[in-house]
C-alpha cells in the first residue's frame, strides 16, 4: 500500500521532471478484495493491489491531467510530459485559478474528521470472508433459500500535493456486505457498509432478506396508480441521488439544473432538511475535495426550501460575477470540486437528510398506513425529466402491500415514475436517519420515508 | 510480458493450482471534451498490470497486482491460490472448464490511423468546429463535444499452454446540444447519446461521422423540441432509429441471454433472467423477422465486442441467438458452457482490465437486416399511422429484464406515410417477449449500423465494458407510448 511518505517522494520527483508553471499530484492507492457468492456457494475471490498517481499540470491559464500506475522515472517523466503536452496546445482559460496553497485549502482547520481507518477492518482475510460468507449461506439453508451477494474489504490512501506546498492525505477502510435471498418466486435484500467491520451484523443482513424472502412468497399483481410508500432507507438513497448533481455551481452556469430559477423558493415540504456534511459521524470520505480544498459543511435545504448550492474555486468565481449573483443564495468556494479539468465542477457527496422532529419506525409507518406499499429497493433509476426531475425504475427484492396497518403479502414489482420534486413535497413521515447504501447513488445517511401519492406506472411479471 | 505471465503461472503451479491463466494488459487512453467554446478537460492515462485466475481445490481465485517484479508477482500467484483455498470452503461442486485448444496467436486491430499518432491539436480543433456549430444556434444553452481512444494490449498465458498476444483499439466521439427555456431543458446528440459513436478503428472513424457537417441540424432541433407537442399517451405504432433499437437489443436482449445471470450468479447486482434453460429452442422470442447473433468475429464488423480470443482464450465465434424469432442461443463460458449441453464456451469473457476477472459480457449482439430491400423512408411511407423515435434519452428494465421503458430525445408522428409534426419527451414501454413478437418490418444492409455501448456496468466489483449492437431501424405494432409522463 502507498504510504503517505511514499506519495510525498513520488511528488518531489515529478516536481523535478516538469517545466509547468505548477503541478499538482493527486494519489490513490488501495488494496481492496471481494468474495462473491451465488447459489449458496463462493463463485467469485478477488484480490487486487493498485495505486495511481494522476498529474496535473498548469502553464498560464492552460491545464490538463496524466495518470499513470507506474512509479519508475521513466514512466513519471512520460505522464509529465503527456499532461503537459495536452496543456500546451490549449487556449487560455480566463477562470482557471492558480492552485491554492495549504491557507487557502484550509488545511488544518475546522476542526478533525473522524478516524475512518479502522486495523480490524483492514486485517481481514479472505478466510474471514468465507467464514461469513458461511454463516448467511447457514441461514439461507435454514429457510430453503438460496443466497447470492458479496462481502468486501478494502485499505485505501488518496491524497494531493501541489507545488504551492500543499499535502493532504487520508486513509481509509470499508467493509461491505450486500446479500440477496431467492426464493422459487419471491427475493429478499439488505446492503450495509462501514469503515468499521465491527458495525456489520452479517446474521442480522441475512435473517433479515430471508424474511423478506419468505413473507413476499407467491406476490400479487396490484394495479398501477397513485399509492402511499413506504420507502426503506436504501430505496430513498437511491432516488433522491438523482438531485445532488443539480446542487453545482456549474449546472447553474450550465442551465442544466432543476434549481435554476428556484434558489431561495420552497420547493420541497417544510420536514425536509438536507444538508452535506463529511464530518458527521456516519459519512466517509476524505476531508478535501480535488483541488486539495476543506470540504466544509454546508445547508443546503432548511424546511423545504432551497437555500444554496456548493462551489469549487473557480465556480464560485465565476458565479459572483455573473447573472446568477444575489440568485442563489452564498457563492463562496465549499471544497466540494472535482479534480480539474473537469466539466462538472462540484456536487456534494456527504449528504446527511435531517431528522424528523418526531421519528417513526418502518413498523409504525406501516402500522398508520390504510392502503400501500411498502419497498425494500429500488433499480435501475434513470431520469426522463431533467427539469421537473420526474425519475423512472423499478421496484425489487421485496415489495409488499400493506392494508389497515399491516403488511398482508409480497406485491410482483412496479415500475414508477416520480417527480422528486413531488416526492420530497408529500413525505409523511421519516424515521431516524441512518447511514446507507444501495446501487443507483453514492452512500448516505438518510430515514425511510412513508410519501404519499407515489406514482406506479406498470407493473412487471413478477 | 510472456516471462512475466510465465512467472505466474509457475508460482500457482507450485502452490497447488490445478489450472492457472495469467493476463498482463497495459491500457492507454486519451480523452478530450469541449463546453461551451473552451475545453473542458484534457487528459491522458496509462495502466499496467497482472491479473492471475486459478483453480485450486476445486474453487477460483484471483489476485491482480500492478507491481510486476519477479517477487510482486509470484506474491500476487501465490494469493490468488490463498483466496481459491478460501473459496473452496464455501462449495457445492468443483468448477469444470470445457475443453479448448491451446492457441498461441497475435492479432491485432485493422485500422487505418492511429489515433495516438493524430496530435491533440488536430482533435481539439475539430471538436472546437463543433462546438462552435452548435453554440452559434439561438436558443443552445450548452453545448458539449467529447472524443476518446483507448489501446488495450494484453499478453495471456495459460497452464494449458496458451500464448495469445493482442492489441484492441477502441475510438468514440460525439456532441450534444442543450437547451433549457421555461421550465424545460431540451437535448438533441449526434451520433448517438452517452458519447456518440463507439468502435473498434483508428481515428478514420471520427474522420468519417461527418461530425461538423450535423452539428447545426442537431442543435437546431434542441432548440425546435421547446415548440413541439408532447409525445400522446396510448398505444400505437413505433419505428426506432437504429441507435435506439441497438440500445434495445442490449437491455432486453444481451442482458438476460448471459448465461452467469441465467445461473443466478449476478443475482445480487445485475439481476437474473426470465429466459431459464427451458426456453432454450423452445421460447418463440419475437416475430419470424427477429434473428440476432451475438458475433465477435472481425468479419461481423469492427464493434466494441470484437477481438481474436476472449480473456480465456477462446476463439471469436458467432453464436445465434434468434433465429426466424426462436430463442437459440446463450452467452457462455468454459465454466458455464455444460449446462446448456454445450462441448465448447461461446468465447465471451472479458474483462475490464488486468485488476479484474473475466465475466461473460456481451461482444456485437445485433439484429440481422431484412433480406428484402427496405430504406427508412420506404418504412416511414408504408406506415399510415404511427410515431418514428430517434436517439435514446432515458433507458430501465427490470432485474429479470421483463419489463422496459425507454425515452428517446426526438420523435415524429407519422400520418399516411409522412412524418406530419415533431414530438418532444417520447417514450415507450413494454414487456421484452411482447415487444419483439411485435415486431412487422426491419429495414435492410444499407440502414445497418454497428453502434457501440461504451459504458455497460456489471459484476461485483463493477466492470466497465464496450459492447456492440448492429441494428436498422425497425417497426413495432401495439406499442405503449407515453407512460414516462402519465400522472405528473
Amino acid at each position: 500500500m502507498l504510504t503517505e511518505e511514499q506519495a510525498a517522494d513520488i511528488f518531489e520527483r515529478i516536481r523535478r521532471f516538469s517545466s509547468a508553471d505548477e503541478v499538482e499530484a493527486i494519489f490513490n492507492g488501495s488494496r481492496f478484495a471481494l468474495t462473491r457468492f451465488a447459489n449458496n456457494t463462493i463463485h467469485q475471490n478477488v484480490e487486487e493491489e493498485n495505486s495511481i498517481v494522476s498529474i496535473r499540470t498548469n502553464f498560464g491559464g492552460r491545464t490538463a491531467r496524466s495518470t499513470t500506475n507506474q512509479f519508475d522515472d521513466q514512466s513519471l517523466q512520460r505522464a509529465v510530459e503527456a499532461s503537459e503536452n495536452l496543456a500546451r496546445v490549449q487556449a487560455p482559460d480566463p477562470d482557471l485559478l492558480p492552485m491554492p496553497d495549504a491557507d487557502e485549502a484550509g488545511s488544518g482547520t475546522g476542526g478533525a474528521s473522524p478516524s475512518r481507518f479502522f486495523e480490524q477492518t483492514a486485517a481481514i482475510t479472505p478466510a474471514d470472508r468465507a467464514e461469513v460468507v458461511k454463516r448467511i449461506v447457514s441461514v439461507a439453508d435454514q429457510h430453503k433459500l438460496t443466497a447470492a451477494g458479496i462481502y468486501s474489504t478494502s485499505e485505501s490512501g488518496e491524497g494531493i500535493f501541489n507545488g504551492r506546498g500543499l499535502a493532504n492525505w487520508h486513509r481509509q477502510t470499508l467493509a461491505e456486505i450486500s446479500i440477496t435471498m431467492l426464493a422459487e418466486d419471491s427475493s429478499g435484500w439488505q446492503k450495509l457498509n462501514s469503515p468499521a467491520v465491527g458495525n456489520l451484523d452479517p446474521a442480522w443482513l441475512a435473517e433479515t432478506a430471508a424474511q423478506k424472502a419468505v413473507e413476499s412468497a407467491h406476490p400479487r399483481e396490484i394495479a398501477p396508480g397513485k399509492y402511499t410508500v413506504i420507502l426503506e432507507p436504501a430505496a430513498v438513497l437511491d432516488v433522491v441521488g438523482f438531485i445532488f448533481w443539480d446542487f453545482s455551481g456549474v449546472a447553474i452556469l450550465d442551465q442544466r439544473s432543476f434549481l435554476n430559477d428556484r434558489v431561495g423558493g420552497k420547493l420541497f415540504g417544510e420536514n425536509i432538511n438536507i444538508s452535506d456534511d463529511v464530518a458527521h459521524p456516519l459519512q466517509a470520505g476524505s476531508p478535501f475535495d480535488g483541488e486539495g480544498m476543506r470540504r466544509r459543511p454546508v445547508t443546503l435545504v432548511e424546511n423545504g426550501i432551497v437555500k444554496r448550492v456548493v462551489y469549487a474555486r473557480a465556480t464560485a468565481r465565476k458565479l459572483k460575477n455573473s447573472v446568477y449573483a444575489g440568485k442563489v443564495g452564498p457563492i463562496e468556494p465549499t471544497g466540494h470540486g472535482f479534480p480539474l479539468p473537469n466539466e462538472v465542477g462540484e456536487m456534494p457527496m456527504n449528504i446527511v437528510l435531517g431528522a424528523p422532529k418526531t421519528p417513526q419506525s418502518v413498523a409504525e409507518m406501516i402500522a398508520s398506513t390504510e392502503r400501500g406499499v411498502l419497498v425494500t429497493r429500488l433499480w435501475y433509476i434513470r431520469e426522463v425529466d431533467p427539469y421537473e426531475k420526474i425519475v423512472t425504475g423499478m421496484t425489487r427484492d421485496g415489495t409488499f402491500l400493506v392494508e389497515n396497518g399491516k403488511v398482508q403479502c409480497g406485491l410482483r414489482n412496479l415500475r414508477f415514475n416520480e417527480s422528486l420534486i413531488s416526492m420530497l413535497s408529500n413525505v409523511e413521515a421519516m424515521s431516524t436517519p441512518m447511514r446507507a447504501c444501495g446501487e443507483e447513488s453514492f452512500d448516505m445517511v438518510v430515514p425511510a420515508m412513508k410519501v404519499r401519492e407515489f406514482n406506479f406506472t406498470e407493473g412487471t411479471k413478477f | 510480458m510472456n516471462s512475466t505471465a510465465q512467472i505466474a503461472l509457475d508460482a500457482s503451479s507450485v502452490r497447488g493450482a490445478t489450472y492457472a491463466d495469467a493476463r498482463v494488459v497495459a491500457i492507454r487512453n486519451r480523452s478530450l471534451s469541449t463546453k461551451n467554446g473552451r475545453v473542458g478537460h484534457a487528459s491522458e492515462s496509462e495502466s499496467l498490470g497482472i491479473g492471475v485466475r486459478v483453480i485450486a481445490d476445486g474453487a477460483w481465485g484471483f489476485a491482480a497486482s500492478a507491481e510486476l517484479s519477479r517477487a510482486a508477482v509470484e506474491a500476487a500467484a501465490a494469493r490468488a491460490v490463498e483466496i481459491a483455498k478460501a473459496a473452496a470452503r464455501v462449495k457445492r461442486e468443483d468448477v469444470r472448464l470445457a475443453p479448448e485448444p491451446a492457441a498461441v496467436a497475435e492479432w491485432t486491430t485493422p485500422y487505418r490511423v492511429d489515433p495516438f499518432a493524430t496530435s491533440v491539436e488536430q482533435n481539439l480543433d475539430l471538436l472546437l468546429k463543433v462546438d462552435a456549430e452548435m453554440s452559434a444556434v439561438p436558443g443552445v444553452t450548452l453545448a458539449e463535444t467529447g472524443m476518446n481512444f483507448q489501446r488495450e494490449e494484453s499478453w495471456f498465458l495459460s497452464s494449458e499452454g496458451a500464448r495469445i498476444h493482442q492489441t484492441k483499439y477502441s475510438t468514440g466521439a460525439g456532441y450534444t446540444a442543450y437547451a433549457f427555456a421555461g421550465s424545460e431543458i431540451q437535448k438533441r446528440s449526434y451520433p448517438n447519446s452517452f458519447g456518440g459513436q463507439w468502435q473498434n478503428r483508428g481515428y478514420e472513424q471520427i474522420e468519417e461521422m461527418k461530425l461538423v457537417e450535423n452539428a447545426r441540424r442537431v442543435a437546431e432541433e434542441a432548440v425546435a423540441l421547446h415548440h413541439a407537442d408532447q409525445c400522446p399517451e396510448g398505444v400505437t405504432t413505433i419505428i426506432l432509429d437504429g441507435s435506439q433499437l441497438g440500445l434495445q437489443i442490449h437491455e432486453s436482449i444481451g442482458h438476460p441471454i448471459e448465461l452467469d445471470r441465467v445461473l443466478g450468479m449476478e443475482a445480487n447486482f445485475a439481476g437474473t433472467s426470465f429466459l431459464t434453460l427451458d426456453k432454450l429452442r423452445s421460447l418463440r422470442y419475437g416475430s419470424e423477422l427477429v434473428n440476432v447473433v451475438a458475433d465477435a468475429r472481425q468479419e461481423h464488423g469492427p464493434g466494441l465486442g470484437t477481438f481474436a480470443y476472449d480473456d480465456e482464450g477462446v476463439a471469436a465465434q458467432t453464436t445465434p441467438i434468434i433465429t426466424s424469432g426462436l430463442f437459440t442461443g446463450y452467452l457462455s463460458s468454459r465454466e458455464t458452457a455444460h449446462t446448456i449441453g454445450a462441448r465448447r464456451s461461446g468465447g465471451t469473457l472479458r474483462a475490464e482490465g488486468w485488476n479484474r476477472l473475466p465475466m461473460i459480457r456481451m461482444t456485437n449482439v445485433s439484429i440481422l437486416p431484412g433480406e428484402t430491400p427496405l430504406s427508412l423512408e420506404q418504412l416511414t411511407a408504408a406506415t399510415e399511422d404511427g410515431i418514428y423515435m430517434e436517439t435514446n434519452k432515458s433507458w430501465s428494465i427490470d432485474d429479470k429484464r421483463y419489463n422496459f421503458q425507454f425515452g428517446c430525445e426526438i420523435a415524429w408522428e407519422i400520418k399516411h406515410g409522412k412524418r406530419v409534426r415533431m414530438l418532444k419527451n417520447p417514450s415507450y414501454s413494454g414487456i421484452t417477449t411482447e415487444f419483439w413478437n411485435s415486431m412487422d418490418a426491419i429495414c435492410s444492409r444499407d440502414e445497418w449500423a454497428l453502434w457501440g455501448t461504451p459504458n455497460c456496468g456489471k459484476g461485483q466489483p463493477q466492470q466497465v465494458v464496450g459492447t456492440g449492437h448492429g441494428a436498422s431501424p425497425a417497426r413495432f405494432r401495439n406499442i405503449r407510448v407515453g407512460s414516462a409522463y402519465k400522472g405528473s
